[in-house]
């Protein structure tokens, strides 16, 4: 453990940010080397929460072990089982049915919109505004509303099984996601006028944390965090599974690789997602909503992996199978894990204040990297 | 490249190797000592160009480990898995640092829950754990009557 404030020989001071500072959204505790105000190494000591997710999975079977990955992005809890779900179907070889494709995609994008609003609103707490934050949880509302009624659960939904989901939509779903997407749109506007139009909001993002296309794809970084640098990794529009094989939706890039440049394609991902639900909504096919499995799940000997796009970036599952009702290995490579380590990278010499910007659009998640 | 002539091109390319069609990827199985030389013509060769490491973990097969490399491709978008055996009493292997920077933080994080040694690499420290944890708890044959839960 080392001391609250040390010095280094050449003079310089080693600090603590966390694991309490309010804007690292969790228990995230960095040491950060400073001259001065200008930061010089920066050095993340993570597992605070760490829960040994991994070793947990090899004793749950493959029923189970699903719910536990909710627990990892929590915000993009929908989309972690569904990785998972993804995985399980390949081994078992399962025909998941349309309707419950459709329905699986239209909760993925809503819950990336839920994620990226909270972002927006807590990016904005980060810099000093406090305000967008209840912009931001008006509409948010609405979506885990929309959950609740449907899934059972406004936060860790678990409504996916592996074959579909648990239970077909509420009746009401269409239309309050219809009314959703009429709120949304109609308010987008004030978001733009409020935190993206800022002039104060401009000048502390643009030209701060730069990160090229070459560091970001060494770094592995995924998501908005590398498309923000001009890396495609969309993997919607790379691997594309369940219904985003039928719809058309754009990749968005930004090429700046600032803060700024990073902050945009989460937004304009919004807009992007409410275009893939509007395609979905009305077209959501009859019959099953969940293909008939085993009541004991067992996977062939082998490995599976699947790739899929949470709202931080690129999932991975890694199942290694011994053909028994438990995975033998399993790993989630998450997106904010390979993010976070690209930050020391983009902070060195800029000042401590902009390290709260340059986090706040890594839109990091703690318990995602902890796992 | 698609999968077939991407096996078909790295059967070529490693005539002295195990290049197998997996689940979704082509497999290569290496020793360990091979893992540079390997990396370096993978990521360096214009017809591959790997330059992407989007997962790096490790399995315990109680009589060895298998450090297990998931590469893919940023310019022709397609990936790969490379697998590499470690003695599980000495477990030792070379470091992917300087091919990616994202290894660094990958392999404290194997080194933490498996206790695989990686040379040559600038912070081999634990990550998730405390400094003074003993064991690695993803292991197989890892006990902790405290701390685990058995279902």
């Amino acid at each position: 453990m080392r001391n609250v404030v040390e010095t280094t020989p050449e003079g310089n001071m080693v600090l603590n940010v966390g694991p309490q500072h309010p804007s690292t959204h969790g228990v995230l505790h960095l040491f950060i080397t400073v001259n001065g105000e200008t930061i010089l190494n920066l050095d993340p000591n993570i597992g605070y929460i760490h829960r040994s997710i991994e070793k947990m999975c090899e004793s749950l079977s493959y029923r189970q072990f699903i719910y536990s990955t909710s627990r990892m992005d929590y915000l993009s809890a929908h989309m972690n089982n569904h990785g998972c779900a993804l995985t399980v179907e390949k081994g078992l070889q399962v025909e998941v049915p349309v309707r419950a494709e459709v329905i699986r995609v239209i909760i993925s994008e809503l819950t990336r919109l839920a994620s990226h609003q909270l972002w927006w609103g807590s990016l904005a707490m980060d810099l000093g505004a406090l305000s967008p934050f209840f912009y931001a949880f008006r509409e948010r509302e609405m979506i885990t509303d929309i959950m609740e009624e449907t899934c059972g659960a406004r936060l860790t939904m678990n409504y996916i099984v592996p074959g579909g989901v648990m239970a077909d939509i509420h009746p009401d779903f269409q239309r309050k996601v219809k009314e959703f997407i009429v709120q949304f749109k109609s308010k987008i506007g004030e978001y733009h006028e409020l935190v993206t139009n800022n002039v104060i909001f401009q000048n502390r993002t643009k030209g701060i944390g730069i990160l090229s296309k070459e560091d970001a794809i060494s770094y592995g970084c995924t998501g908005p965090t590398a498309r923000g640098s001009g890396l495609s990794c969309d993997m919607r529009k790379i691997y594309p599974y369940s219904a985003y094989k039928n719809i058309q939706f754009n990749e968005i890039l930004e090429t700046e690789g600032d803060s700024f440049a990073r902050y945009m394609v989460r937004m304009r991902e919004m807009e992007e997602s409410v275009n893939i639900i509007e395609q979905l909504i009305d077209n959501i096919p009859e019959g099953e909503f969940l293909a008939k499995t085993k009541a004991v799940l067992k996977l062939p000997k082998g490995e599976f992996y699947t790739r899929l796009e949470t709202a931080r970036g690129e999932l991975g599952v890694y199942i290694v199978s011994e053909g028994g009702t438990t995975p033998y290995r399993i790993k989630f490579r998450s997106p904010g894990f390979s993010n976070l380590s690209a930050l020391n990278h983009m902070i060195k010499g800029h000042k401590i204040g902009d390290l709260v910007s340059v986090m706040g659009t890594l839109d990091l998640v703690i318990p995602d990297i902890d796992r | 490249m698609e999968n077939e002539p991407l096996l078909n091109s790295l059967q070529t390319g490693f005539p002295e190797t195990a290049t197998v069609m997996g689940s979704d990827w082509p497999e290569m199985s290496i020793e360990s000592t091979q893992l540079l030389e390997v990396i370096a013509k993978l990521k360096g060769s214009d017809d591959w160009d790997f330059n992407y490491l989007f997962c790096e973990t490790c399995v315990d097969w109680k009589t060895h480990f298998t450090m297990v490399y998931h590469l893919s491709s940023t310019q022709y978008r397609h990936s790969m898995v490379l697998k590499a055996k470690v003695d599980r009493e000495i477990p030792q292997i070379e470091s992917l640092v300087k091919f990616y920077k994202t290894a660094e933080m990958l392999e404290r994080e194997v080194y933490d829950l498996f206790g695989v040694q990686f040379l040559n690499h600038p912070d081999l420290r634990r990550l998730l754990l405390t400094e003074d944890w003993v064991g690695y708890p993803l292991r197989k044959d890892y006990y902790d009557p405290i701390n685990m839960i058995k279902l």
